[in-house]
């Protein structure tokens, strides 16, 4: 083999350059800490509609990430969704009388989890639960019932022409 | 009319055969591959040759194709009225699609028709009868660093090319067209997952193993005149196209 060294320098800095640039895909460009896994606390929270809220979504409070949506599953006793939320450590004074209510970012954006602070002095810890929620608001139920009160509207001043 | 039956047959055969010699031949390829590490000299300059060597391109490609990516997506988005989406968009176009895609088409065109016609030319000169002749296996000592050597450079690369890309979306899209930079990477952070990234890696192994065996099948199977040499080579390129586009959308279906 001819000029070894060259070929190894090369070579070195061609991995070296790669694994930057895989590193860089892996640490700049998504969101996940690494080793996150076991800090912070969870918080569960019942909802009766959740629209369309998918794990690893944001919960904020005040539009500060306080924390991500860590599953989803469907509650049997009450019929209910329950959603398990991952709080930062930081975070660890939630009054127990807060509520969480799920909201849309932007028109086209996806759905987060928005805490509002109540005004207890006990703070939520490990495996509490959120009790006061607000469900997602899904599109086509405004719409059916804005369309049915329209019709309804209709329907009754049709009936008092005719009765005149 | 038989004629026709008989000629359909006939080819249906051969394609058969080819498909089938292409598959023990890859199958060959991945066994011998944990032998093949035992001599990471050979392999390393290999990954030399088709890696560090096609880096210039791969970059300068990369390079434009995210600038483009950032001048489409920025008038596509703006009509949504969210061109702060920009950077998510391609970010996740070049990680998952275009960085590997992209990355296997041109590593066919550079780094696989040198490999097919390297060996062709040692077939056709009768280098590879010669090692046989000292007994010594002309795929374990010349394929095998050539194939191992791709497979290594091919994610590397696919890497290279993304994260190029991404800074020339953000070159268009944040300098040139004036999407607010936080925006542009927090979007970004915020939609694009672990999961992605593992996707984008996933297909360029695949690639890089496909685009490898296809550039050492032709090249050591070539018929060794100077006009075999030169098919050898052309099928690379045009074999390898196909596979790779192939394979990708069944790896996106699997995937997604």
């Amino acid at each position: 083999m001819r000029a070894t060294r060259a070929v190894e320098l090369g070579t070195g800095m061609f991995v070296l350059l790669g694994f930057a640039a895989l590193f860089f895909l892996v640490t700049q460009i998504t969101n996940r800490e690494i080793g996150l896994g076991d800090s912070g606390y969870r918080l569960t929270a019942g909802f009766d509609q959740i629209g369309g809220l998918k794990p690893g979504a944001p919960v904020s409070m005040s539009g500060v990430t306080v924390g991500r949506v860590e599953s989803i599953s469907y509650d049997f006793t009450d019929y209910r969704a329950v959603v398990v939320m991952r709080i930062d450590g930081s975070y660890d004074r939630i009054p127990e009388d807060s509520d969480a209510s799920i909201f849309t970012a932007g028109l086209l954006g996806g759905q987060y989890v928005g805490i509002a602070p109540g005004g207890s002095e006990t703070f939520l810890k490990d495996g509490d639960r959120i009790e006061f929620t607000q469900s997602a608001i899904v599109l086509e139920n405004l719409i059916s019932k804005f369309l049915f009160s329209k019709a309804g509207e209709q329907g009754t001043a049709a009936g008092t022409e005719g009765t005149n | 009319m038989t004629r026709l039956v008989r000629e359909l047959a006939r080819g249906a055969v051969a394609s058969l055969t080819e498909l089938g010699r292409y598959a023990l031949f890859t199958g060959r390829l991945l066994a011998e591959t944990p032998r093949a590490l035992l001599r990471p000299g050979l392999v390393i300059e290999q990954v030399y040759n088709t890696g560090a060597l096609s880096l210039v391109i791969i970059m300068l490609s990369g390079l434009f194709v995210g600038m483009v990516l950032g001048l489409q997506g920025f008038d596509l988005l703006e009509r949504f009225g969210s061109e702060e989406s920009l950077g998510t968009a391609a970010a996740l176009g070049l990680v998952k699609e275009l960085g590997p895609v992209v990355t296997a088409l041109l590593f066919a065109g550079r780094a696989g028709t040198a490999l097919a016609s390297e060996l062709g030319l040692m077939r056709a000169t009768d280098q590879l009868s010669a090692m046989e002749m000292m007994a010594v296996d002309p795929v374990r000592r010349v394929v095998m660093p050539r194939f191992v050597g791709g497979v290594v450079a091919m994610p590397l690369l696919a890497a290279i090319f993304s994260m190029i890309g991404i800074f020339g979306a953000q070159l268009v899209g944040v300098q040139m067209m004036g999407v607010d930079p936080g925006q542009f990477w927090s979007q970004m952070r915020g939609a694009v997952e672990h999961g992605d990234v593992m996707e984008g890696v996933i297909k360029s192994c695949v690639f890089g193993i496909a685009c490898s065996a296809i550039a050492v099948y032709e090249g050591y199977h070539s018929v060794p005149t100077a006009e075999g040499v030169g098919r050898a080579t052309t099928r690379t390129v045009v074999v390898s196209s196909v596979v790779v586009l192939l394979l990708d959308y069944m790896l996106t279906a699997v995937m997604l």
